[in-house]
């Protein structure tokens, strides 16, 4: 029966090519538009480290004191980064599992391979539990240890990226690169990996980067080098440092780095919360004002994901709406035109369940070539965002099968859902009405 | 016109007559507020910077190994620069309006102050006021006997001499009449540290800062007459004709490359480049925006004229008895432009009220300033002139209904 509706289907729709082609293109545009908004902004929204966010925690310490509250913009909350006095002191006490103190940094290499200019490259400077924390994944040798960061080891941990182009890939462990004109040896290469948000270092650049992480240093080695902050988003200073340069900067109480640490149970929080408090009593003459922000509640804190862009999903959401209440009325528009042959079929004795099956068949056959028409669209509108913005967050929308297998599927259900008034009222024509009338 | 009847007709086809106000309403409200936030997004692209944006070129360099005087190389640099055909003014700065880099100060109105009054831009470099292009309102420019190389500036603060100050500065006029609201900003003093005071010489229209977040702080600013040394985080800026800024761009990048072959150069590009940079994440949401806006619009049509001509179809006989009993074709198509604008009407009612419900409910959701009222008839004009573009096509097909359809039975 179901290919003999298909076929009924199929007729009707090339009967009436244009309100057919109305249909489809609604449909398509629709579901197309608020797919690749959905996805962009699910992207932007997701976990960033599913396997390990519950544990990562932020911990913030209010160490300018009330007399800056006048001027923040969060109230009374402290500062969303740790200036070095602070972190270094956090860092000493070691009382989480795993901690480190990061801040994004922007060398200049300076290769030995032969043609190769010296370039810029991005990275962070962090701590050796860095790695282990966040499960870095090596391609060849590893992070540093703890004895490395105090002694202000000399070593680097590289990307793919600069690997191939410095060393020509391969095991590249033992190698010497030169930064900002020192000599770091490298102890590790890592495969592809750039999280995206930054989560580890939100405040530097408010969220997303889209440029590769190249190198990363040991975070005492990188300020003993006076390698410069490259963050600036949420960086500040409540006074203006005393001395110039990098190395009053250091010394001053401007924040510029950001911490994270990993606590294995509700226990281990409880017991580093309490530590905070404790430690920004003893360090400072004001109450304590200390917060330990969930990895997730902290994105959310720092709204990583700019609400402008979550207010385009309601809008592709609002369009869809608008398509299928379009695809309402040119289905009912499409049936009802039909009701002469409806009345027929009922009077020569089908049941009103066969009409429902009908014109059901037709609205899924709808369904379905709007949504193939949506992945065309789809696939056109996310080349296009990638093409036309390719430096900044639109670049993280990808085509993948899950997301074309779930156009369809939303093309196709949407399109039920729009077919079934239409359906309701043809299965309701009355038959004897329609064939006295005619 | 006779409205009347259509009314009685519109009564008996309520269902869709219904669907269409709907959409339309939808489609007036996601129309309102959407154009609402384009504007927005746009008025902070178009933020003013103050500058001659198309006459200019930033270059950035690193010098691998510091060179013994970074000063001497800083103004050898300059002087190479001066020297290409095409240049009309050469300066150095740490930073440019809307780079991203920014350099800001706590800037004081006394020297034992225990807060700041407020935090400006603070720009340090060389020859700033020509080679921006800047206004200069009032006051003077900055003299050959203003410029203090920034080491000696460094090594005062460090040492608390004092050594350098006060020094000269030339204030933005948002940051004057800020600090000192209708007076003369002219011979007053402000400090960025309890030693570094600064007497303000000039006031200039408009300069922006670096990391402009908020329109109502982007145009506190200040220059320093400062010599700064050839470092990684100073730029060159290069004045020019428009169409000479990519030859002049690379003859600077040879020229610079020619005095020191080690030294890299992280950066070279025209001001329109920076502007763009900073603004691609706005640029990119605009974009979006206004293509969904485009679609909204565009189903919104499609149905208008899948409906229309289902009606058209279905009153061929009507209509065909009305051309016979006297009707003109005009008539005919008056009476379908005429059902559209009520129903279009209809569902602009209905789609003011949600589209003002939207714009609260962002509001209360997003930190968006609410939607100004004048957005509402924007919404209305767009969805007539789409209702009468959609409605024509079958408003046409159907004057041209001959008046012999009535005779004949379908």
């Amino acid at each position: 029966m179901f290919g003999y509706y298909l076929d009924l289907a199929l007729r009707s729709l090339r009967r009436s090519p244009g309100l057919t082609a109305l249909m489809v293109l609604s449909i398509g545009v629709g579901v197309a538009l608020a797919m690749s908004t959905w996805t962009m902004v699910h992207l932007m929204e997701r976990d960033p480290i599913p396997q390990k966010s519950a544990q990562l925690f932020v911990p913030t310490v209010d160490m300018w004191g009330p007399a800056a509250h006048a001027k923040a913009t969060r109230g009374d909350d402290p500062p969303v980064l740790l200036d070095y006095g602070t972190a270094e002191a956090l860092l000493h006490d070691q009382r989480a599992k795993f901690q480190s103190a990061n801040y994004w940094i922007a060398p200049t290499v300076v290769p030995d391979k032969a043609g190769l200019h010296p370039f810029n490259v991005s990275g962070f400077a962090v701590t050796g539990e860095f790695f282990p924390m966040l499960g870095l994944p090596f391609q060849y040798g590893a992070g540093w240890s703890n004895a490395d960061d105090k002694d202000r080891a000399q070593v680097v941990v590289i990307g793919q990226q600069l690997n191939n182009k410095v060393f020509g890939g391969g095991d590249s462990v033992g190698k010497t690169l030169q930064l900002d004109g020192r000599n770091y040896q490298v102890v590790g290469v890592l495969k592809e990996w750039n999280p995206q948000p930054v989560y580890y270092d939100v405040p530097a650049f408010g969220g997303f980067m889209i440029q590769p992480v190249e190198v990363i240093l040991p975070f005492n080695t990188a300020v003993a080098a006076e390698i410069p902050s490259n963050g600036t988003a949420y960086a500040g200073c409540f006074k203006n440092p005393e001395q110039p340069g990098f190395e009053g900067y250091v010394h001053s109480n401007c924040a510029f780095i950001s911490y994270i640490v990993q606590l294995d149970s509700p226990a281990a929080v409880q017991r580093y919360h309490t530590y905070l408090t404790s430690f920004a009593q003893q360090r400072f003459t004001w109450p304590p004002n200390v917060r330990l922000f969930g990895l997730m509640a902290w994105l959310d804190y720092l709204q990583a994901v700019p609400s402008g862009v979550q207010i385009l999903q309601f809008v592709g959401i609002g369009l869809l709406i608008v398509c299928l209440v379009d695809t309402i009325g040119l289905m009912l528009a499409k049936f009802l035109r039909r009701s002469g042959e409806i009345g027929v079929r009922r009077a020569l004795g089908a049941p009103r369940h066969s009409i429902y099956a009908q014109f059901m068949t037709e609205g899924a056959l709808i369904g379905v070539t709007g949504g193939v028409l949506g992945i065309v669209l789809t696939w056109f509108a996310i080349a296009w965002l990638r093409s036309v913005y390719p430096s900044t967050w639109s670049a993280l929308a990808q085509v993948d099968v899950k997301l074309l297998a779930l156009t369809l599927a939303v093309a196709i259900v949407a399109t039920l859902l729009a077919a079934l008034y239409p359906t309701w009222r043809a299965a309701h024509v009355q038959p004897a009405w329609q064939i006295k009338s005619n | 016109m006779d409205i009347l009847p259509i009314l009685a007709t519109l009564r008996r086809h309520k269902v869709i007559l219904w669907l269409l106000m709907l959409e339309i309403a939808l489609s007036c409200a996601i129309v309102c507020n959407g154009v609402f936030l384009i504007v927005q997004r746009m008025q902070h692209m178009d933020m003013p910077s103050g500058i001659a944006e198309h006459e200019l070129v930033q270059i950035q360099q690193a010098p691998i190994a510091s060179p013994p005087d970074r000063y001497a190389r800083a103004q050898e640099d300059l002087a190479t620069l001066r020297q290409i055909p095409g240049v009309q003014a050469v300066g150095m700065t740490n930073q440019l309006p809307f780079g991203g880099y920014s350099s800001n100060g706590n800037v004081m109105l006394s020297p034992t102050q225990p807060h700041r009054t407020l935090s400006a831009a603070e720009y340090f470099g060389e020859n700033l006021i020509p080679a921006f292009g800047l206004h200069l309102l009032s006051g003077r420019t900055f003299e050959p006997d203003d410029y203090v190389n920034a080491g000696i500036v460094i090594k005062s603060l460090a040492d608390g001499s004092g050594r350098g100050f006060p020094m000269p500065t030339i204030i933005s006029e948002a940051l004057a009449e800020r600090l000192w609201p209708g007076q003369s900003p002219l011979g007053k003093m402000l400090w960025l540290a309890p030693k570094a005071s600064f007497r303000v010489v000039g006031v200039v229209a408009t300069l922006a800062r670096a990391n402009a977040y908020k329109t109502a702080t982007a145009q506190y600013s200040l220059i320093a007459p400062l010599r700064m040394g050839a470092d990684k985080d100073q730029s060159y800026l290069i004045r020019t004709q428009p169409d000479d800024r990519q030859r002049v761009m690379a003859a600077a990048v040879a020229a610079l490359k020619r005095a020191d072959p080690t030294r890299v150069i992280t950066h070279a590009r025209t001001y329109d480049q920076v502007r763009s940079d900073y603004f691609k994440d706005d640029h990119a949401m605009a974009g979006m925006l206004v293509s969904v806006i485009l679609a909204v619009l565009l189903v919104t049509g499609l149905g208008i004229v899948g409906l229309a001509s289902f009606w058209v179809a279905q009153r061929r006989k009507q209509i065909g008895i009305r051309r016979a009993l006297g009707a003109t074709r005009a008539d005919i198509l008056r009476y379908f432009q005429t059902e559209n604008f009520l129903i279009v009407t209809f569902g602009i009612v209905i789609g003011m009220l949600l589209a003002y419900g939207l714009s609260l409910w962002l509001m209360m959701h997003y930190e968006l300033p609410r939607l100004p009222l004048f957005y509402l008839p924007v919404g209305a004009l767009a969805l007539w002139a789409i209702g009468q573009m959609a409605v024509l096509g079958p408003a046409l097909r159907a004057a041209a209904v001959p008046p012999v359809v009535a005779t004949r039975s379908v």
